[in-house]
């Protein structure tokens, strides 16, 4: 009995020693931030020590960390941990029901009871930043390329649809294929320059290129209108058939269909569009991946110089990952313009480019799924949590650091290969033929 | 750009390639600034031959390889490919990617570079991207699922399949390459070279941190592929049973400089070589009275 005890007084003292540890760490953070108050007073601001407060939190600070060193020592004494990798297993077995599921749900959403206005309105922001997630993993999961300036292109769709728009009175479904092809060329013009760059300094040309785009749109007034933006963008109508109560030239919706007028229906033709424009981001990107072209982008990702070896033009194929990328943000933007009726450069800031990459990265780079979990949570989570007001990006930062601890790479950064030699039974996957008795 | 230059000149009387060689190497020079790492170098690789490629460390021999495959441009010299069925290539003019696409010469690195996230299997059909992609039509015929597209991947896939059966690692197909064991891991890389169909094969240090029984199977492997395919392979090596084992010709770089040029036999006894790369044999370099005062000390024990 002799060795237990000596070793817990050892950890007695190791584990009050680490808690004092971070008293003091707490201590001095406290102090600033917690002990001085400013507190206005009739002669100005005045400093209102809170020494209790400080206390406090010190005081929580030493307990917690005692408390959470002893859990950790009482689970070591258990014996060890079980297996995590079936953990792991399990979740990647699920995912394969979890995404028809999700699918299901998402076509569903607006005829279930919870589903009202505001509900729909998030689940379409949601979709939106699902939808150039998915986009940016092809440029930043599947080709490697760490692109910060992906909102240009979101800006680049949606200027190029209210311009057409309004100018040349062009309709949605016209004025979509053409802003995708215009951000495909912006993709390409970003892709020239930053071909020889990796890494870092490929981050920073991109970020400088995003604030272009933003500079130029607020600068170039006689095209965009600058600062004070476009408004009065046409919204999107049902195959002609608008959505408003009357209609001068003709037949609306709802008289059309002969149903009830609800100001309802746009919002849930709005939320089909994105959910069928981010289906097909989706569905590209899926397929794409099993084909030479995306297998290409992995290959580069992970060895650009062996790829040259192969014989692979590395020019090529990083300009086809910026411009396909480009183009399903530009998509994105015009159906970003046609929801909105009104856009502004204060809409396309670096802001937004960091939360697409942090939806990208936080859901396991290279990962469809993931991706859709980091939106809900990044994008769906602070709209539930409304309630918190000012604690939101406190929770904000708090959930982004929490993940990054317990998954460092990602929510879900596990791949599976674009095609199987052994396909695991039960499971689909390109069944291939067996092999020929006569191969030499 | 495709350059296909018709072989002409002093030296290129168009009988060149059929006394079976593939490659020839004339006057390279490859300089870094004040640096020269490969000088004035000439030699002939040929067809179903191993030709290796020996010296110390720093001797240029990768430098070598770098012009061949295009990650460098020469800054002097001529480096002619003579494909059997697409004619001569220049290589020092070509543009780094199009030597393997149009001029099939395959490469292995010094140290393993393989796509470490993608399978054993991707990586086999990633070498063969530029058939695919015709096949594919730049991916068009690939998006919207027709047969023309999916037949080609059956034939990659049988390609890689034979690979993996002949390097033994079919049944890790599946696997990610960073997972493989060592030796596996440079199996595979020349097996990815080789589902390229190269006519040239240069592979840098193929046995370096293999065991002795996987330097035995490596030798195997490369004999068999000389024989089978009758293709051309360069090998940079340091260990010399895997040199004497299966080379057909040897060519000897120390400093820079080509020192030797021939038949292992004769590059094994060749004095140059084995002060330059087996170290010096000290009676031969030392003066004369010197050696005299050392036999005189060796003797003395005796009389003593």
């Amino acid at each position: 009995m002799t060795v237990p005890a000596a070793a817990s007084a050892g950890f007695l003292v190791s584990a009050l020693k680490e808690s004092a540890f971070f008293a003091l760490i707490a201590l001095v953070l406290a102090v600033p931030l917690v002990g001085l108050r400013t507190v206005q007073e009739v002669g100005g601001l005045q400093i209102e020590p809170r020494w209790a407060w400080v206390a406090i939190a010190v005081g929580a600070v030493f307990v917690g960390r005692f408390l959470l060193g002893s859990l950790r020592h009482l689970l070591a004494m258990r014996g060890p941990r079980k297996e995590r990798p079936a953990v792991a297993a399990a979740l990647q077995a699920s995912l394969r029901y979890l995404a028809p599921l999700l699918v299901v749900f998402a076509v569903a959403l607006p005829f279930l009871p919870i589903a009202d206005r505001y509900v729909l309105d998030v689940a379409i922001l949601v979709l939106t930043y699902i939808m150039l997630g998915w986009g940016l993993n092809i440029v930043v999961g599947l080709a490697g390329l760490l692109d910060l300036g992906y909102v240009a292109f979101y800006a680049v769709g949606a200027y190029s649809y209210a311009l057409f728009a309004l100018n040349f009175g062009l309709s949605f479904w016209v004025c979509l294929p053409i802003a995708g092809l215009l951000a495909a060329c912006f993709g390409v013009l970003l892709g020239f320059p930053v071909l020889r760059l990796r890494g870092d300094y490929l981050a920073i040309v991109t970020l400088g290129f995003g604030e272009m785009v933003r500079i130029i749109l607020i600068n170039w007034y006689a095209l965009t209108n600058g600062p004070d933006g476009l408004s009065g963008i046409p919204r999107p109508s049902f195959f002609g058939l608008p959505f408003a109560f009357k209609d001068p030239g003709g037949e609306t919706f709802h008289s059309f269909f002969e149903i009830a007028y609800s100001p309802g229906h746009r919002v849930i033709f709005l939320y089909y569009l994105i959910l069928a424009l981010a289906l097909l981001t989706n569905l590209f990107t899926l397929r794409i991946r099993k084909l030479p072209v995306g297998r290409t982008w992995e290959a580069l990702r992970e060895d650009e110089t062996a790829c040259r070896s192969l014989g692979i033009n590395p020019t090529n194929t990083k300009l086809t990952a910026f411009a396909i990328g480009a183009m399903f943000a530009g998509f994105a933007g015009s159906f970003f313009a046609t929801r909105q009726g009104f856009i502004s450069p204060e809409s396309f800031t670096f802001i937004e480019s960091a939360i697409i990459v942090a939806i990208v990265v936080l859901g396991g780079m290279g990962s469809q799924i993931g991706i859709v979990i980091a939106a809900v949570l990044l994008i769906g989570g602070p709209e539930f949590v409304r309630e918190l007001q000012e604690f939101r990006m406190l929770a904000f930062g708090g959930l982004m650091v929490l993940i990054m601890i317990w998954r460092p790479r990602g929510l879900l950064s596990f791949r599976e290969p674009t095609l199987r030699l052994h396909p695991i039974p039960g499971r689909g996957g390109s069944p291939l033929p067996p092999p020929a008795d006569s191969s030499p | 750009m495709t350059v296909r230059v018709p072989v002409s000149g002093p030296g290129h009387d168009g009988a060149g390639a059929d006394d079976g060689r593939i490659l020839e190497v004339e006057h390279l020079t490859m300089r870094f600034g004040g640096l020269i790492a490969v000088d004035d170098i000439s030699f002939i690789a040929r067809n179903r031959q191993i030709t290796a490629i020996i010296g110390p460390n720093g001797a240029g021999k990768t430098t070598v390889f770098n012009c061949l495959t295009g990650f460098y441009k020469p800054t002097v010299g001529r480096l002619t490919l003579h494909h059997p069925s697409r004619g001569p290539f220049f290589l020092e003019r070509m543009e780094g990617f199009r030597i393997p696409q149009q001029a099939q010469v395959a490469r292995t690195f010094q140290n393993v570079r393989l796509f470490n996230a993608m399978s054993v299997l991707e990586n086999l059909i990633v070498a063969q991207h530029n058939q695919l992609m015709k096949a594919s039509l730049f991916s068009i015929a690939g998006l919207l699922g027709l047969k023309r597209y999916r037949d080609a991947e059956l034939k990659a896939v049988e390609r890689a399949r034979y690979w993996l059966d002949r390097i033994g690692l079919t049944e890790k197909a599946d696997l990610d390459a960073a997972h493989l064991p060592y030796g596996d891991q440079r199996r595979l890389e020349i097996a990815r070279a080789m589902c390229l169909q190269p006519v040239l094969l240069c592979l840098d240090e193929p046995a370096a941190g293999l065991n002795p029984r996987e330097t035995h199977a490596l030798n195997d492997l490369l004999l068999s592929i000389r024989d089978d395919f009758g293709i051309g392979i360069l090998l940079i090596e340091h260990d010399m049973n895997v040199v004497m084992g299966i080379s057909d010709h040897i060519v000897v770089l120390d400093y820079g400089r080509l020192i030797a040029d021939g038949l292992p036999e004769a590059v094994r006894n060749d004095p140059t070589v084995i002060r330059a790369y087996l170290g010096e044999e000290e009676d031969e370099e030392l003066p004369v009275e010197v050696a005299a005062d050392l036999a005189a000390e060796q003797g003395e024990p005796g009389r003593a």
